[in-house]
């Protein structure tokens, strides 16, 4: 017991620097649907926004149709294109409507991918069971930036 | 074969009249076995207020031409299996009191325009066919209860229905059928899940659109229990729900339950005058 709780001390200090500057999902700061600051402090990575935007939690292409993702079948048509997008969004608003759409566009069909708390009836994933304890978001922090820098290189 | 082609044929005769349409239903006509023709579009109910525009689709009129063909002939239609073994059942005796369906009623055809009649309320209470079935298997046969989602059961649901194929489906929405209509509209409109998914936000909002891969049709139920081909026996409205509603990242209802029958209602009566096509065939 002792041993793990020490562990478990060395574990938190160590996490602790990495996490310092991690927004959590309760604490996203929108100003007219925009988000300002990175929800990490680390700069996103375009490829690995590349790879959710056809991915697990993010199948973005599920709803959204993007020319440059056209090696992946099957995108859907129930969201606009997202051609382009990088020149018609600031950072800031492509980072409030992955985090939560709904700020902007209160009626979208659009999930909220980086929201945990005021579901009707949330579930335990895909298991049709009721949720268990604190929901994790969609995505997580590290992964809207991912999407968000991805967003940015798509340009008319 | 044969149907696949023609209908080919008439799909290519639509694209050269027809500017071409991605999204939306498909121009196809649905006549069964060469002779009953099916109603499956035609103006939305009064209640649905413009809700779905002026017309009302079957969910056949968004499928492949190759899932469509497997419906216009019964012997391509893989749910008759299943609706002839629900043939023998019910002339099989079950239970203790040593009688089957034939004991007391002539042949499923005396069931002629139950289907679309249902659900509807009997004694306060509001009855879909499952409970019906299930109801005369205890009390009349002294036989075990029927599980909801069985191919036992829902072959059954599907030999009934069949008796009302090409009939339209006319549920009461009024009188004492009113507040569960209300409880299942409640429902068509609430957003569950950690994704936020309302029925209508995909099957009123954006039918005619593709989610990923997915046809979204106007989620009518007028070809349940329906035979659907990703998993190859009949499936139940309730199972439908159940899953539509698991997708969304949603605590679901269960197969039976209350909120589903009201559901079940609800949904029925957006589909006021389409034929009933029981059994149908989805991809």
């Amino acid at each position: 017991m002792k041993k793990m709780l020490v562990t478990a001390g060395l574990i938190t200090a160590f996490a602790l620097p990495l996490h310092a500057e991690m927004v959590a999902p309760t604490q996203v700061a929108f100003t007219d649907g925009a988000v300002e600051g990175s929800l990490t402090g680390t700069a996103g990575d375009p490829a690995a926004g590349r790879v959710i935007m056809n991915k697990g939690a993010g199948n973005c292409i599920a709803c959204h149709m993007v020319s440059d993702l056209e090696e992946f079948p099957f995108h859907g048509d129930v969201g606009p294109s997202l051609d382009g997008v990088g020149d018609r969004w600031t950072e800031a608003e492509l980072r409030g409507i992955v985090s939560n759409a709904k700020e902007m566009f209160p009626d979208t069909v659009m999930p909220s991918f980086y929201r945990t708390t005021d579901f009707v009836r949330p579930g335990n994933g895909f298991t049709g069971k009721a949720a268990e304890g604190e929901l994790d978001p969609l995505l997580t922090a590290q992964q809207v930036e991912d999407v968000v820098s991805y967003l940015l290189t798509l340009k008319e | 074969m044969k149907n696949i082609k023609a209908l080919s044929v008439t799909a290519s005769i639509m694209g050269l009249l027809a500017a071409p349409a991605v999204a939306g239903p498909d121009s196809d006509s649905l006549v069964i076995n060469g002779e009953l023709e099916m109603v499956t579009e035609t103006a939305a109910p009064e209640h649905l207020d413009g809700a779905v525009g002026d017309t009302i689709y079957s969910g056949w009129r968004f499928r492949t031409d190759e899932t469509q063909a497997l419906q216009l002939d019964d012997f391509d239609n893989p749910a008759m299996l299943t609706v002839d073994k629900a043939i023998d059942y019910f002339n099989t005796v079950d239970g203790s009191e040593g009688k089957s369906c034939a004991s007391c009623h002539e042949g499923p055809e005396e069931f002629a325009g139950l289907t679309a009649s249902l659900p509807r309320v009997e004694d306060g209470k509001l009855v879909v066919l499952e409970d019906i079935i299930n109801g005369h298997r205890a009390e009349v046969m002294g036989a075990e209860p029927w599980k909801w989602s069985g191919q036992d059961m829902q072959g059954m649901v599907a030999l009934i229905g069949l008796q009302s194929r090409g009939m339209p489906v006319d549920v009461k929405i009024d009188g004492d059928a009113a507040p569960f209509w209300e409880q299942g509209k409640e429902m068509y409109y609430t957003r569950y899940g950690q994704l936020e998914l309302s029925c209508a936000n995909c099957h009123e909002q954006n039918y005619g659109n593709m989610i990923r891969a997915d046809h979204l049709s106007q989620g009518q139920t007028n070809g349940f229990p329906v035979y659907r081909l990703k998993q190859a026996q009949l499936i139940s409205k309730h199972n439908r729900f159940r899953g539509c509603i698991r997708d969304t990242r949603a605590e679901t209802f269960a197969e039976g339950s209350d909120e589903f029958r009201a559901l079940e209602l609800y949904v029925a009566s957006r589909g006021n005058g389409l034929s009933i096509e029981t059994p149908a065939v989805r991809q």
